[in-house]
């Protein structure tokens, strides 16, 4: 899997995202999204619950997880796993900060459930 | 090695059977399950609250695809199998064979259709699957549609309720002399009956039907005595029967289900059978409970241990809102046998109990349903009822001496004492699943034992329960805290937040002392609606604390596409309004315009990035958001009144303009919902409102605390005012009050509840001096609350949250 070249795009800047706040990534026909915590931590997940395909970057962060609009299930910014009772989860994309540039990679670093 | 595991079927019974089956032993078994319909297991028995538009399919499933992919469940949904060769171990269907170790039949019943001219007319319907249901709401969407249920028992009344609640003009008929002969006795089935009746259902008895009549399809149906009923739709809820094709194909024994033993195996020891389909001890089985413990015995089988399906007695209740009704055991008249009967017509209630040698066979309760599972319990345990018959009938309450309250009647039961029906739970397991694994909520409750999981009658008994299991920190009554974050409740930390004067969400979380970091999505809202509330001047919102409606002022769809409600004053409107609407809906290419409940035009499928130029173009004609997302004030419906209405007392139409214009853009605690009839017919509706205005002669009456939604009550009347200033004054320190006391997301109602209609009464109306202060207080918080959020962001307040961060690739090359 090391062999694997990583490809690193750069999105924009930190303070393009909203502290406990989400925004949007496009590639192609999926949604990314890209989340900051208070800490100013970065995570990107597959921009869908795994519960009814909400758009998670809609959702209110807190604590290292998103709780998604629709109906409310919590999903770890970290893992990409649904929280508590409900099972599943969402596609986790690696993600880094430097230099204040925000850098995101597509091959999925932790794959949903198939 | 992993033995393979074959089901056909992939209903309640089975799923229950797999639940178990992982459980004990996660990889004992390669499962394929293979499913007639193409979905997977859902809870078959709320099929009936589906159809009355009370549950959504959604929430009935019981196991969705992340189960299923979890336990590695290979699902062959809408996939019939159509074979099975028993010596070389291998199901077939059209997509090919399959070999199995194991094989378990839970296909199931199919619904018995009578066989008569015009039974495969289009129209002519079962009531069995999600297919069927949706049959029928589709039919009862058209106007005057006519339904023709045929067959009054359990399943048969629950669609005609549906079906008239719907709107459709609904007969039923019905073969015997009275309704649901099976459970009840013909007087309970007379007060049934009577109750349909009254809410506009045609019951025709003893009816012989004798042809479905209609040419392309079904139009009406013909009785043997020549009546004839118009129908759109015909349903056939007249039993089941069990679906063994695919067994007596395969040589096994079968009878009128498939024969199995105590442990569920067929006359094939590696084919079991679970469900429906099976005949055990001569009795097919139809209601949940006993196909539940076939299914927790079969999953033991499967794993080599040791297990017996013991039949037991089971309790039948209606699921029609506003009924309650509940038989359990024998209760046919015969020579040896004595009865006890209590009626009271006025209140609608019967009570029947039959008796051989002290001991209850069998019981009837109509309209007070409380002591059905006492009644219950004695009779599964053969208790000799003689020293308390003269009191018996009056229920568990008046059992030595004075009456109990309910929470004793539930600390007399027995710990073998049956709690939920539907999933056999009783109630030694749930006490010791709340102590044992320390459960504390309701929903904890229902995670680990399954108790009020199903049909949902039993919660009250399961919160009685935990409240006598965990004493004082069980009381729903009691404080409960706003969230897993903090230990204080919505009220203390309202009361804190005055008395500590704390003004931003970092201050609160501090002083009070949070577990979190930064909270979570239910107290971070709560949090800073307080502080909007109680510190209009000086708190900054926090964006980021806002559930997202709120956050970019439009409604959140289930794709992902947002809903815009522009305010109509009133409910008024002008052909330039209407005009710009149109030409908003062209050039945005809007999917659906559609006229809201509260006289206004809601827009819906606007993708997000069009939502800031879709508001500039409604903002040029005047429009301003109507808040349709918000926990603050919706709509203010009225109705023509003294304008045009040759009943008008008053100008209601104005009264409901002045009353928006003055409090549009307040946040409040849940969403506010107003409206002002101009007579006392009330065309405007307004007594099922948060506040309400009936216009009389001699001025008007202000009504509060009504609700039309989840729960269904009318106003309060809080009192008589003779002008519309007055009438404004107490409307706004009224909303003003409920501001400052209510609990984030408690409706007007609950709290009025809460608190006592006559607290609001003595503050708003009696008390001058704290009607004008609470008034006064508002006036100031809409100085910083009247500012219209979408010409705000047409000014491009907020603008990154409607565009894409970056775009990653070109659309044509996704992988």
């Amino acid at each position: 899997m090391n062999a694997i070249n990583e490809t690193w795009f750069a999105i924009g800047s930190l303070d393009d995202i909203p502290r406990r706040g989400a925004r949007c990534v496009r590639n192609g026909n999926m949604t990314i999204a890209v989340f900051r915590s208070a800490d100013d931590r970065v995570f990107a997940l597959e921009d869908r619950c795994p519960h009814r395909n909400g758009p998670l970057s809609q959702g209110i962060v807190h604590d290292g997880c998103v709780t998604c609009p629709l109906h409310n299930w919590v999903i770890s910014l970290e893992t990409g796993m649904a929280q508590g009772a409900d099972e599943g989860s969402t596609a986790v994309f690696p993600i880094k900060v430097e230099a204040g540039r925000v850098l995101i990679s597509l091959r999925p670093a932790v794959e949903k459930a198939a | 090695m992993t033995e393979k595991l074959v089901v056909i079927g992939a209903g309640m019974a089975s799923g229950r059977m797999l639940e178990h089956l992982f459980e004990a032993n996660p990889g004992a078994f390669e499962v394929t399950l293979f499913g007639a319909e193409p979905r997977g297991n859902y809870n078959r028995i709320m099929l009936s609250p589906v159809l009355a538009g009370e549950k959504t399919f959604d929430e009935i499933v019981t196991h969705d695809a992340e189960w299923y992919a979890a336990n590695h469940v290979t699902c062959r949904f809408g996939e019939t199998v159509t074979r099975i060769d028993r010596k070389q171990k291998i199901v077939s269907s059209a997509q090919g064979d399959l070999a199995y170790d194991k094989l378990v039949i839970a296909t199931g019943s199919a619904p018995f259709i009578i066989p008569v001219a015009g039974k495969d007319l289009p129209g002519v319907m079962a009531f069995r699957d999600l297919d069927d249901v949706n049959a029928m709401v589709e039919a009862a969407g058209k106007p005057n549609a006519k339904a023709v249920v045929i067959g009054g028992g359990l399943l048969g009344l629950e669609a005609a309720a549906a079906l008239r609640g719907r709107g459709m003009d609904v007969v039923v008929l019905h073969l015997m002399g009275h309704l649901m002969e099976r459970q009840l006795d013909p007087a309970a089935g007379y007060l049934l009956r009577k109750e349909l009746e009254g809410r506009g259902i045609k019951v025709h008895t003893k009816a012989q039907t004798k042809a479905v009549l209609g040419d392309s399809r079904a139009e009406a149906v013909l009785l043997e005595d020549g009546t004839v009923y118009p129908a759109d739709i015909v349903v056939m809820a007249v039993g089941i029967r069990p679906e063994t094709r695919i067994a007596t194909d395969a040589g096994l024994y079968v009878e009128r289900g498939i024969v199995v033993n105590d442990q569920m195996v067929s006359s094939d020891p590696d084919i079991l059978a679970v469900g429906e389909c099976v005949e055990h001890d001569n009795i097919c089985y139809g209601l949940v409970a006993p196909l539940y413990d076939m299914a927790r015995v079969a999953a033991k089988t499967l794993l080599k241990q040791d297990a017996a399906f013991r039949p037991v007695e089971t309790a039948t209740q209606l699921k029609v809102t506003g009924v309650n009704l509940y038989s359990a055991g024998d209760f046919a008249e015969a020579e040896d046998r004595e009865e006890i009967v209590l009626r009271d017509a006025s209140a609608g209630v019967y009570k029947r109990l039959v008796l051989k040698e002290n001991r209850i066979l069998g019981a009837v309760l109509y309209g007070e349903t409380g002591d059905g599972g006492w009644f219950f319990d004695m009779l599964r345990k053969g208790t000799d009822v003689s020293r308390m018959r003269d009191t018996l009938i009056f229920g568990q309450a008046y059992q030595g001496g004075a009456p109990l309250d309910p929470m004793a009647a539930v600390a007399a039961l027995p710990d073998d004492a049956e709690i939920c029906g539907c999933n056999g739970v009783c109630k030694g397991t749930i006490v010791s699943a709340i102590t044992g694994k320390g459960l504390t909520s309701l929903d904890d409750v229902r995670a680990h034992t399954k108790a009020s999981n199903s049909c949902g009658t039993c919660t009250g008994l399961v919160e009685q329960l935990m409240t006598l299991t965990l004493g004082d920190t069980y009381n729903p009554a009691a404080v409960t805290p706003m969230c897993g974050c903090s230990d204080l409740g919505h009220d203390d930390v309202r009361r804190l937040i005055k008395a500590k004067k704390l003004k931003t969400i970092p201050a609160v979380m501090q002083e009070l002392e949070w577990k979190t970091s930064c909270g979570c999505a239910k107290c971070r809202p709560a949090l800073n609606y307080y502080l909007v509330a109680d510190w209009p001047d000086e708190y900054a919102d926090d964006y980021q604390s806002r559930f997202i409606n709120e956050r970019v002022h439009a409604n959140i769809q289930k794709d992902g596409t947002y809903s815009v409600v522009p305010r109509m004053w009133g409910g008024v409107t002008s052909s330039a309004e209407l005009r710009a609407i149109a030409d908003v809906v062209d050039k945005f290419s809007i999917p659906t315009v559609k006229v809201t409940g509260g006289q206004r035009i809601d827009m819906l499928g606007i993708r997000k990035e069009d939502l800031p130029a879709v508001w500039a173009d409604l903002g040029k004609a005047g429009f301003v958001s109507g808040h349709a997302y918000a926990k603050g004030l919706r709509t203010v419906k009225t109705c023509v009144g003294s304008d045009w209405c040759r009943f008008g007392t008053q100008d209601s139409t104005g009264l409901g303009i002045r009353i928006e214009k003055f409090m549009w853009g307040s946040w409040t605690p849940a969403k506010v919902k107003m409206a002002v009839s101009g007579c006392p017919r009330n065309c405007a509706e307004a007594t099922c409102k948060d506040v309400g205005v009936i216009c009389v002669d001699s001025g008007f009456e202000i009504h509060f605390a009504g609700a039309a939604g989840l729960d269904i009550k009318g106003t309060e009347k809080l009192g008589l005012v003779k002008t519309e200033d007055e009438a404004l004054e107490v409307i706004v320190a009224l909303v003003q009050m409920y501001r400052e006391q209510a609990r984030y997301l408690e409706r007007i109602y609950k709290w009025a509840k809460r608190i006592g209609y006559d607290e609001v009464r003595r503050q708003i109306l009696d008390d001058a001096g704290k009607r004008k202060a609470y008034f006064e207080r508002f006036v100031f918080s809409q100085k910083f609350a009247q500012v219209d959020p979408w010409s705000e962001r047409v000014s491009g307040k907020d603008k990154h949250e409607f565009k894409p961060m970056a775009q990653i690739g070109f659309k044509e090359a996704a992988e």
